[in-house]
């Protein structure tokens, strides 16, 4: 496909809107997807590692607590 | 015992035995084994992504009627067969889980509903843009466009039902029957075209018959198909190797594996 110019690939034939309208909100959906993900999971490690602190701390304070 | 009873048995021994593939349903080796996959299926999809936009773009012809707003064809069709194929995934899974008592189908099922709605509103927003310059209308209450509608609807109960149940076992489950319900939709959305007379037009590509557009367009879309594939395993992996920590967050590996990751992270 040969566009010619880069006005006349932006352009789309007239129909830019609807064209880049489609890319972009998809584009931006799918960065949004990631990043959310992204920081969830670095909120729960985070949160997972601290519990293995708080356990060690319960272990400590409690030592005649019989295993479940 | 009953026969289920039997049959679940049958499983947790595979479960545990280190040679069976059942094995990654346990939920310490799914942990270890989509900390290898959700790399891999995100290059992928970057990758084929790049090759297929490259090619959406630079190397697929204007359509003869369409002129240049049929490129929107590259992400319409993919994010609708995404969107149908990611509920039939969360049915299945919910299957899989409601017999097997295996907690990691479930989690998947969870896992996979936000993508699926993420493709499912992909479909309806590039369909309404595309129909406006070709149909001259946004959005008609056709069969095929109502049961899409819908399957939006039941991506968000899905979600909503599944948040709204504190106890994560009854969650499970109560998630577990609607995408096995709500499933039934699909098969509507797909023959939709065929069975009721529809603005929307017919299915260009199908196992049956020989595709009704060019080779070059369909090997573009074919190649945004598997991007968007890709992108959908890895997206649901990551995700639900994210919920199994949290569900697991009482266990020592759990712990360990956190501490691992926020150390590896701090190294890089």
């Amino acid at each position: 496909m040969e566009w010619g110019s880069w006005s006349a690939f932006w352009a789309m034939g007239g129909k830019a809107p609807f064209v880049w309208g489609s890319y972009f909100v998809t584009g931006a959906l799918i960065a949004f997807e990631v990043l959310q993900l992204l920081l969830w999971s670095r909120r729960v490690a985070a949160r997972v590692a601290a519990a293995a602190q708080w356990n060690a701390v319960d272990e400590a304070s409690e030592p005649a607590k019989e295993p479940e | 015992m009953s026969r289920i009873d039997a049959w679940r048995a049958a499983t947790e021994t595979k479960m545990r035995s280190p040679k069976s593939w059942w094995r990654f349903a346990a939920p310490k080796e799914f942990f270890w084994l989509t900390g290898k996959l959700v790399p891999g299926f995100g290059w992928a999809a970057a990758l084929l992504a790049v090759v297929g936009l490259y090619a959406a773009f630079f190397v697929a012809p204007s359509d003869f009627r369409q002129g240049e707003v049929y490129r929107v064809i590259y992400i319409h069709v993919p994010a609708a067969w995404m969107s149908m194929i990611i509920y039939l995934a969360m049915a299945f899974w919910g299957i899989v889980g409601l017999t097997l008592n295996t907690r990691v189908s479930f989690i998947l099922a969870h896992a996979l509903a936000p993508t699926g709605a993420l493709w499912c509103f992909v479909a309806l927003w590039t369909g309404a843009l595309w129909g406006k310059p070709t149909w001259g209308t946004y959005w008609a209450w056709d069969a095929r466009m109502t049961s899409q509608l819908l399957l939006m609807f039941l991506y968000l109960g899905y979600i909503a039902l599944v948040h709204s149940i504190e106890d994560p076992r009854r969650a499970d489950r109560a998630g577990a029957i609607l995408a096995i319900v709500g499933s039934l939709n699909v098969p509507i959305i797909y023959f939709s075209v065929q069975w009721w007379n529809t603005l929307h037009q017919g299915a260009s590509v199908s196992l049956t018959k020989a595709p009704s557009m060019a080779t070059v367009m369909l090997v573009t879309m074919l190649i945004m198909t598997f991007a968007a594939w890709s992108y959908s395993i890895a997206v649901a992996l990551a995700r639900a190797r994210t919920m199994v920590l949290l569900r697991e967050a009482h266990t020592d590996w759990a712990q360990k594996a956190a501490a691992a990751m926020i150390a590896k992270r701090e190294a890089e």
